[in-house]
């Protein structure tokens, strides 16, 4: 059986699985949301992911644990998709040192080194050369492990991005290079931003791989061109692709007017295209006994979820020594 | 000099709005500036104002939104591009320091390049390591670059209007944390705050206290609580770090023979090496005591609350400094 977008259905399992994921990000993100609302969770920056799951599942369920993810301060749902624990990812957010980087990162600078997740980085762009680095390890190492990098589609229009993917065309470094297109670098839209909005196509221009354009509102979808992706970075050579995505919570939670100012088109894509929504359907469609079981599983995201804020509201907060400790290796 | 109490906010919008409608050569670009009102709200009506043409909203592109600054202004006009928060400008450091700052000299004054840079800037509000900088001192480091870093609302106004004017490349920095804070505002629109120039906050006789930006708030709020205490504070606000006016540091100096210089950026190869390097070599036999500074620690920040605290200057260490050598 096909989807809608023509990719062939993988089993109920590994739907569930996904349908668990997501559910899961969903949960994290919203309960951030007001976590922050409350002042449990404080500072000035905090980017959710709520509306862009299909993207970081679908794309993280494509490579293996020997590969590497790295992405933008847009960084929980990837750090959750990449498996990474929802306590030591909660804690992060509340700066305790149970958290992933040990209260030092907050937010936009979470990583799990065990996870091979090379992190979230603040600066836009910063993270793409980055990407080329780790690739270039694996390649001159003889080891066939691929890079992720995803990248925001505001993000493409700086040196970063035109320098780290003509590198990696002219090493043939094996990175897939996403392009998460949720429309808006903050409140510009992508058309204002790049004379080419069709992103994708500037794989062209370096002579790498084209991988289209997809949508990443559909987890099948998404799941389905990165697989092809990832195994034409393993075998020859970079990729760039793009998702078109949609987020949900405007650029950061200091993005208050984001609900009012987009309300049609952020109502329209609730409302259309929400792609737990849409996974649910899917599954229900080709397996009409799955209810049930992603009842199941939405109950038990509340409760991770939960158990994540009790985790890190019960841990230690950094102290003078931590504050002082890792500036250099000791 | 009629005036309106105003937050730093107002006062830099007010210029810059003034300084567009009087000169039609002047325009504004950087990212969210037009149509999102600018993430500060610096630029907040602008857009509807003065329209696309003078109001241009740039994509995400540091080195281009500075290296095109630096072309416009050559061929005659009067860009003032905004750096969302001064951590970006890094990316545009070439642009700002191996163009905009040597250009005139290199082709022996063929050129001029008189650009505004304004950039939001400082620590805290666990914005974390690689969104928390204070390094106005990097940029005061090149010749060919003025540096501007207000501390009220007064100086924002007429200092922008200075830096808009000036044939010279200015790097303009904003402390985010002084943006909501009120101050009176000349009601003047040719009010000029004169390059290089700094200004003294607080008269008093026992010890100087030298600071910019966040740090003047720091040493009066210090000096409030030291003169409870029996010690009389004088307080320095230098305004510009290049040029610096260090002659206003030394005639203070002369007077109280102590000094302790405070400010929001890090130790090392920083503004207070700096103004302690001058006043050891100028000053030597008035020194009565060590010169001492405070500044934020020698580290990134970290982004946990009450550690980033530990690591941030404030009037608690400035009164602890100055204790130490009264
Ligand atoms: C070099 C740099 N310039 C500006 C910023 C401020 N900024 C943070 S996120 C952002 C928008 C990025 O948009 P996009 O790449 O589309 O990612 P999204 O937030 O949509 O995930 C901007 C302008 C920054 N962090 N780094
Ligand atoms: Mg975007």
């Amino acid at each position: 059986m096909d989807n809608a977008n023509g990719a062939a259905l993988p089993d109920r399992d590994t739907l569930l699985d996904w349908y668990r994921q997501m559910v899961l990000i969903r949960e994290f993100e919203e309960t951030c949301y007001e976590l922050y609302e409350e002042k449990r969770i404080t500072g000035v920056y905090l980017h959710l992911y709520s509306g862009q799951e299909a993207v970081g599942v679908g794309a993280l369920a494509a490579i293996e644990p020997r590969d590497h993810a790295i992405t933008s301060y847009r960084d929980h749902g990837v750090a959750l998709a990449r498996g990474v624990d929802p306590g030591p990812l909660m804690a992060e957010m509340m700066g305790k040192r149970s958290g992933v980087s040990g209260g030092k990162g907050g937010s936009m600078h979470l990583a799990s080194r065990e996870h091979n997740f090379w992190g979230g980085f603040a600066i836009v762009g910063g993270h793409l050369p980055l990407a080329a680095g780790i690739a270039l390890e694996a390649q001159y190492s003889g080891r066939d492990d691929v890079v992720l990098c995803l990248v925001g589609d505001g993000s493409t229009n700086n040196g970063y991005f035109h320098e780290a993917l003509n590198l990696s065309a002219v090493w043939q470094l094996p990175v897939v290079w996403l392009i998460e297109n949720n429309l808006y670098g903050m409140g510009t839209r992508i058309e204002e931003a790049s004379g080419q909005p069709l992103l994708h196509k500037r794989a062209v221009a370096y002579g790498m791989r084209d991988g289209g354009r997809i949508d990443g509102q559909d987890v099948v979808a998404v799941n389905c061109a990165l697989n092809e992706a990832v195994a034409h970075a393993r075998s020859e050579g970079p990729v760039l692709l793009e998702a078109l995505t949609y987020r949900y919570r405007g650029h950061g939670v200091s993005d208050r007017q984001y609900s009012e100012r987009l309300r049609d088109e952020l109502e329209e894509w609730k409302a259309e295209r929400d792609p737990i929504t849409r996974l649910g359907a899917c599954l229900e469609e080709a397996h009409p006994d799955s209810r049930p079981a992603m009842s199941a599983l939405e109950q038990a995201a509340r409760d991770q979820v939960l158990a994540a804020v009790k985790f890190a509201e019960e841990s230690p907060a950094p102290d003078a020594a931590d504050l002082v400790r890792n500036v250099y290796v000791e | 000099m009629a005036a309106r109490n105003q937050p730093m906010r107002e006062a830099l919008r007010k210029a810059l709005r003034e300084e567009m409608l009087r000169d039609e050569r002047v325009f504004v670009m950087g990212e969210e500036v037009g149509k999102w009102q600018g993430t500060h709200r610096i630029t907040r009506g602008f857009y509807e104002e003065f329209g696309a043409r003078r109001v241009r909203d740039t994509p995400i592109s540091e080195m281009a939104i500075c290296g095109a600054a630096v072309g416009a202004a050559m061929a005659g006009l009067r860009p003032v591009a905004e750096m969302m928060t001064i951590n970006f400008a890094f990316l545009a450091l070439d642009a700002i320091v191996n163009h905009g700052a040597k250009i005139r000299y290199m082709f022996d004054g063929q050129f001029s390049v008189p650009m505004v840079i304004r950039a939001a800037s400082g620590w805290g509000d666990q914005a974390t390591a690689s969104h928390s900088h204070a390094p106005e001192p990097i940029f005061a480091h090149f010749p060919g670059l003025y540096v501007a870093a207000p501390a009220t609302p007064g100086d924002a106004y007429g200092m922008l209007k200075t830096a808009i004017r000036d044939e010279n490349p200015v790097l303009f920095s904003e402390s985010i944390a002084l943006y909501p804070k009120p101050g009176p505002v000349p009601d003047d629109e040719d009010y000029l705050v004169p390059v290089g120039k700094g200004a003294i906050r607080r008269e008093g006789a026992d010890i100087t206290l030298v600071a910019w930006a966040r740090g003047v708030e720091w040493s009066l709020q210090a000096a409030r609580q030291l003169e409870r205490e029996g010690v009389d504070c004088e307080v320095v606000d230098m305004r510009w770090l290049r040029p610096l006016d260090m002659d206003l540091v030394y005639d203070s100096f002369r007077k109280t023979n102590r000094c302790v210089i405070v400010e929001e950026s890090l130790p090392m190869y920083s503004f207070g090496s700096e103004i302690a390097a001058g006043i050891q070599e100028h000053m030597f036999d008035y020194m009565d005591a060590p010169v001492k500074r405070v500044s934020a620690m020698d580290l990134p920040l970290p982004y946990a609350r009450d550690i980033e605290l530990m690591a941030l200057p404030d009037a608690d260490k400035v009164v602890a400094a100055v204790k130490e050598i009264v």
